[in-house]
């Protein structure tokens, strides 16, 4: 019996965390967070303070951005690899180990690039998978599809955002790649299929989802436990 | 211009320097605004143009500012069309081609194809709201006088889908910096260009290949397509070395290399008659 409260009452701390950060993240309305923190002063959340990283505005704001979610694949595939889901095959091993190095060299090609050029670099940000099984095929490939369709357009949107003609460059040749990833990773989903270019991603014209940083945001941000804001974006 | 006219100056190397002929030509922004006016453009890409016409018309200035970069975004989706073209005849013949491909790879090729009828319809959409005439359809001749025979060998037929949608990726890249004074067209590149990205993998994981570009290794693949990969072997992104964490196989695949205008002219001129 008293077993039993204390499992319940450890289960209730990791759920206020997991709220705290929900809290700190949700949708892309982090603006909300300093509402939501009027009404629960005697909370504990008062960490959250004026220290929150804004990505930048410029080239600079897109950089980190895109460094943003490259930190979040990069992240996410490391999990995937230092744990494979039972019963995987060579294949789809030698498949999650190429999206793991990609994601991790475009990674820290970003905080490179961005540190040459400025001080102003996204922290290191934590990250959580509430949702993810990564014991379970379906759950790692629904994720891992989610994700590349994501920063297929993320990058897609961001481009004409994008002023240095050689960051353009450089983005078009992260993009291609991150759709390759996507295609083949939709194909093992559902093998043989028209999914990997489905008609859930292409429309009418044959143009691939292209979407502003915004809806990206509010859609990473359930894996993001760190916050950040992006004024010139209109998150924050 | 036609499209030998235009292959040939895509293989010149002075293509993107002005020329006041070409210049002359080119219609500047009040014209351009009045021909959005009236254009009936198909699927929606009016609505991309004519707020583009609109900003670009609130400030003479940059109506004289933008004209020779026009140029080079008129050249730039006339080789996106001749490229577009040549894929949508060559998966509409495959298809066509009774026996030649087999019922559980249909359904693959019928949406690709589905995606390159949509881009030269785009495409040509996209050049009648600029003003300008698309490129007519070259004449394709995919056997390249006789030396490939993609439409009773389904290998080649696969070989040459692999090489035509890794150099459509590579060629849309390409072009970027040509097309991004017009964030409308650029957004619609981009688009464009991770479809073809997404096509490139399936066809190459079709042939036991990884879907992603290692080194310069098409993957199985004839000389006569090492000008689609040469240089893909790059490891070095703005004096960052991709290959010191995992070897120049992973440092290479994860980034895709640029064509020329040229390069993918030369490559696309091949198959045209």
């Amino acid at each position: 019996m008293k077993n039993s409260i204390i499992n319940v009452s450890n289960d209730r701390a990791s759920l206020d965390t997991s709220r705290r950060n929900f809290l700190k993240i949700s949708g892309a309305g982090l603006a909300l967070i300093g509402l939501t923190l009027v009404g629960c002063e005697d909370d504990d959340t008062t960490i959250i303070d004026n220290k929150v990283f804004d990505l930048g505005s410029g080239d600079v704001g897109i950089l980190n951005y895109a460094y943003a979610l490259e930190q979040l694949e990069a992240d996410f595939y490391t999990k995937v690899v230092n744990n494979f889901y039972s019963g995987i095959s060579s294949k789809e091993k030698e498949l999650f180990t190429d999206l793991y190095h990609h994601e991790v060299i475009h990674r820290d090609f970003f905080k490179a690039a961005i540190s040459g050029a400025t001080s102003s670099i996204l922290p290191t940000l934590e990250f959580h998978y509430p949702n993810v099984d990564f014991n379970n095929r379906n759950s790692v490939l629904a994720t891992a599809k989610a994700l590349e369709d994501t920063g297929v357009a993320a990058y897609n949107g961001a481009g004409k955002y994008i002023t240095n003609p050689d960051y353009l460059v450089i983005a078009g040749k992260i993009v291609s790649v991150e759709a390759r990833h996507a295609s083949a990773i939709r194909d093992l989903i559902n093998p043989g299929s028209g999914d990997f270019s489905g008609d859930d991603v292409i429309d009418a014209n044959g143009l691939d989802l292209a979407k502003e940083p915004k809806d990206i945001v509010m859609v990473a941000s359930g894996f993001i436990k760190t916050p950040f804001t992006w004024k010139e974006q209109g998150i924050q | 211009m036609n499209i030998l006219k235009l292959l040939d100056k895509l293989s010149n190397d002075k293509f993107f320097s002005t020329e006041a002929s070409r210049l002359d030509a080119i219609k500047n922004m009040a014209n351009f605004s009045s021909n959005v006016a009236i254009a009936a453009v198909p699927l929606g890409f009016g609505a991309l143009i004519s707020s583009s016409a609109k900003a670009e018309n609130s400030s003479d200035l940059k109506i004289t500012s933008t004209t020779l970069f026009d140029d080079k975004l008129i050249e730039a989706l006339q080789l996106a069309l001749t490229l577009e073209y040549l894929e949508d005849e060559y998966y509409r013949i495959g298809l066509d081609t009774s026996g030649l491909i087999s019922s559980s790879d249909r359904t693959v090729f019928m949406q690709i194809s589905k995606h390159e009828t949509a881009h030269v319809a785009f495409l040509k959409s996209a050049l009648n709201s600029l003003g300008e005439t698309p490129v007519p359809k070259p004449t394709f001749d995919f056997t390249v006088s006789g030396n490939f025979s993609p439409f009773t060998d389904y290998n080649q037929f696969l070989v040459l889908a692999q090489a035509f949608e890794d150099t459509g990726v590579r060629a849309y890249k390409g072009q970027a910096g040509n097309v991004m004074g017009n964030k409308q067209i650029l957004q619609a590149a981009l688009q464009i260009h991770s479809v073809e990205a997404r096509h490139a993998s399936q066809v190459r994981r079709m042939r036991a290949n990884k879907g992603w570009i290692e080194l310069n290794h098409g993957g199985n693949m004839p000389e006569a397509t090492y000008p689609v990969y040469a240089g893909e072997e790059n490891v070095n992104q703005a004096g960052f070395n991709t290959a010191t964490a995992f070897g120049p196989e992973a440092g290479s695949a994860a980034y895709d290399e640029i064509l020329s205008g040229s390069d993918a002219a030369t490559i696309a001129g091949l198959f045209i008659v």
